[in-house]
């Protein structure tokens, strides 16, 4: 695994973690048809934490951050995030996603649409800011994650990591108070890993709420607060990085470590 | 064991090609002759092509325009290119192409159809190219009531008093909403309309009308014929039926069972039934049904049918670009928060539109070929038209030259979409490339 985040200085004057809750998860089930994916997960979330969720594939791991913005419903125990609890009630479901920012895997940018409409889409439909604002603040984040020079282009024509890029700025439009990413690094190559990296080291700097989940153990180690593993559906084991990557307690986390940080 | 290094000394210089391979004898060798099977079938299609025009032509030029009967035809072909020479008789054109263009309309108003077709072109235009003033949506929003006045004639007030059907519904909307809440106000913005055009309408028609009269001559629907049958019944259906059919595709989708199977069940009995039968349940059917002494005008429900019947199959060729947009990309307009109609509306049907054009474009062309069936139930389209031309004692006998004159005409037309659907095409794919 890339250890890329390593050698960077990371400014933890504004990484504090608050008392008040984010989002706090209870007993919660899942299942897909008889397929039991999630059991008895249980975890609350401070603001400002940095939480890392790793575990080999298949044990859940996307499927528990799709429950936080009701991507996928969850059919017992309760999710309540930024005090409002997820139910079927539509209102509360879109007011918890425009505070939850979510970033996927294959970026999911609107092909149809410039750079600069992909970011002021959401803010313009759903927060009602006029154009010249939305168009503004856009600007602002782009500038942000390094790529106002592509704004007038379409997401085909941009790099795997601008886009990526692209698609954190356009979460960071909508001013969510978390952030969801869902392997953001796993479809990129190495030297556009760096340049993604980069901008959730710079993000988390200025405090944002963030669950990562992630193979790259380098973040991991330098930018979070705290590493879950899952395995089965179930989180297996939680730490601070240093803890759980050099004194791992079950036997699962163990083998899990030794695969990916054996070669 | 061989030596295997290398070192150039000296560059290569840049070469023309080969005179094989460039200019026309290189377009000729690449595209006609570039092996032995391409030579022969070039040669064959050559001479395919040979064989179709010399007859074709000599029978095209070698024609009659002034006869006034097929037999006429036929002596002055003979007199003029001798005795045995088989030419076109385009005198039955030249004759009847007022009527197959504009049936029994009459003569003295043929500036109405004409006005009216221009309207609706200029209509379509702001929405077919986007690049031209946004000010004539206005005419767009105008036309489907000036149009239909303009071909049927009659009152002025009767299509002003449809349209405020549509303000009464908008303001319906706004009042009840605020009110009572969204859903009653969808409710009412639903049927206050309805009841308005059901009761009110041709009441309040009629007592403008009185009061202040204004209106030009009305043309009974038995007047229409010809091609401008064919354009009113297909443009019609063709403007009707999409956004029909993408609320029937979204329907289908739906999570909401019931919704989903009366969309499911229209749609397959639509396309499991033929247009004939619907056009038949259309011209007889429906009059038991009818309360004694209603008048439904029979365009109107010949109109009514073809459009179900489109809108049916678009929902299909629409589904289809529904089911080739990635999962991901809905996931994400949820993840930002939009609600399923501004979703539908920014991010899936855009792009789900822009994958389905060319079978959206088909199935317009479909439509309106397929507007010729009405002349089975006795519509005088140009194909009706032509069999009625045909039972004529001076014309029997006259096949190809009618035929080939509206063969002609259909094809401008169907053409003409076949092309817009390719620039759409190009200009959607420079614009996300
Ligand atoms: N829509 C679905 N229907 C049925 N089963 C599903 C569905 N989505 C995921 N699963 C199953 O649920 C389990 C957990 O999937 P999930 O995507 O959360 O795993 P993951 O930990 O993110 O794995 P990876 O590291 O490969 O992304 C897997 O066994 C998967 O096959
Ligand atoms: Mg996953």
């Amino acid at each position: 695994m890339s250890d890329l985040a390593a050698n960077r200085e990371i400014d933890r004057s504004r990484m504090a973690v608050s008392e008040n809750v984010a989002i706090q998860i209870t007993n919660m089930n899942k299942w897909y048809g008889a397929f039991h994916v999630l059991r008895d997960i249980n975890l609350t979330i401070y603001e400002g934490e940095r939480i890392v969720v790793c575990g080999p594939s298949g044990s859940g791991k996307s499927t528990l951050i799709r429950c936080i913005n009701r991507l996928e419903e969850h059919q017992a125990g309760s999710i309540v995030v930024d005090g409002i609890e997820l139910t079927n009630d539509l209102k509360n479901i879109d007011k918890v996603r425009s505070e939850v920012g979510m970033v996927f895997q294959h970026f999911n940018l609107f092909p149809h649409l410039t750079i600069l409409e992909n970011c002021t889409l959401a803010p313009i439909w759903v927060r009602k800011v006029p154009k010249k604002e939305a168009e503004e603040t856009a600007m602002h984040f782009l500038e942000k994650v390094k790529i106002p020079e592509q704004a007038n282009k379409y997401p085909g024509q941009l790099s795997g990591g601008q886009q990526q890029r692209v698609a954190i700025a356009r979460s960071l439009c909508m001013k969510p108070k978390i952030m969801l990413f869902d392997e953001p690094t796993s479809a990129l190559d190495p030297e556009m890993i760096k340049e993604v990296l980069d901008t959730m080291i710079e993000l988390a700097q200025e405090g944002m709420t963030m669950i990562c989940v992630t193979h790259e153990m380098g973040f991991a180690r330098q930018v979070a607060n705290r590493v879950i593993f899952m395995d089965q559906g179930q989180i297996v084991e939680q730490n601070e990085p240093e803890a759980f990557f050099l004194n791992p307690q079950s036997d699962r986390t163990k083998l899990f470590l030794s695969q990916i940080l054996g070669h | 064991m061989a030596d295997l290094t290398f070192v150039r000394h000296e560059m290569v210089p840049e070469q023309a090609p080969p005179a094989t391979s460039v200019g026309p004898r290189g377009w000729l060798r690449e595209n006609l002759f570039s092996s032995p099977l391409n030579a022969i079938l070039t040669l064959l299609s050559l001479g395919l092509i040979w064989w179709v025009l010399s007859h074709a032509l000599p029978w095209i030029v070698l024609s009659s325009w002034t006869a006034s009967s097929l037999g006429e035809c036929r002596e002055q072909i003979a007199a003029a290119h001798g005795e045995g020479t088989t030419g076109a008789c385009w005198a039955v054109i030249r004759e009847r192409y007022l009527q197959l263009l504009f049936g029994f309309y009459p003569s003295d108003l043929y500036w109405r159809p004409l006005l009216a077709f221009g309207l609706a072109l200029l209509a379509l235009a702001p929405v077919l190219f986007t690049a031209l003033p946004r000010r004539l949506l206005w005419l767009s929003a105008a036309a489907p009531f000036v149009v239909p006045w303009l071909l049927w004639g009659g009152s002025v007030w009767v299509p002003v008093c449809v349209a405020l059907g549509f303000g009464l519904g908008l303001a319906a909307l706004r009042v009840v909403s605020a009110a009572a809440g969204g859903l009653a106000g969808v409710i009412a913005a639903g049927v206050v309309p309805v009841l308005w055009w059901l009761f009110l309408a041709w009441v309040a028609a009629g007592l403008l009308q009185a009061i202040l009269p204004f209106g030009i001559t009305p043309v009974e629907s038995r007047a229409f014929g010809g091609f401008m049958l064919s354009i009113t019944i297909g443009l019609v259906a063709i403007t009707l039926s999409l956004p029909i059919g993408i609320v029937l595709a979204l329907g289908r989708q739906s999570n909401l069972l019931i919704i989903k199977a009366i969309c499911v069940g229209f749609i397959e009995f639509i396309r499991g039934v033929p247009l004939i039968t619907l056009l038949f349940v259309a011209s007889l059917l429906l009059n038991y049904f009818m309360p004694p002494g209603t008048n439904f005008d029979i365009i109107l429900r010949v109109i009514i049918m073809v459009t179900l019947f489109a809108s049916a199959y678009m929902a299909e060729v629409i589904r289809g670009g529904l089911a080739a947009l990635p999962r991901g990309q809905y996931e994400a307009a949820d993840a930002l928060g939009l609600d399923y109609w501004k979703a539908q509306r920014l991010i899936v049907m855009p792009q789900a539109l822009k994958i389905s054009i060319p079978g959206i474009v088909s199935t317009f062309i479909g439509v309106f070929k397929d507007t010729t069936l009405v002349s089975i139930i006795g519509l005088l389209d140009p194909l009706g038209f032509s069999n009625s031309i045909r039972a004529n004692a001076e014309w029997n006998g006259v096949v190809w030259e009618l035929y080939g004159f509206i063969a002609a005409l259909f094809f401008v037309f169907c053409f003409s979409m076949s092309r817009y659907s390719m620039y759409l095409e190009r200009k959607l794919r420079t614009e996300n490339r």
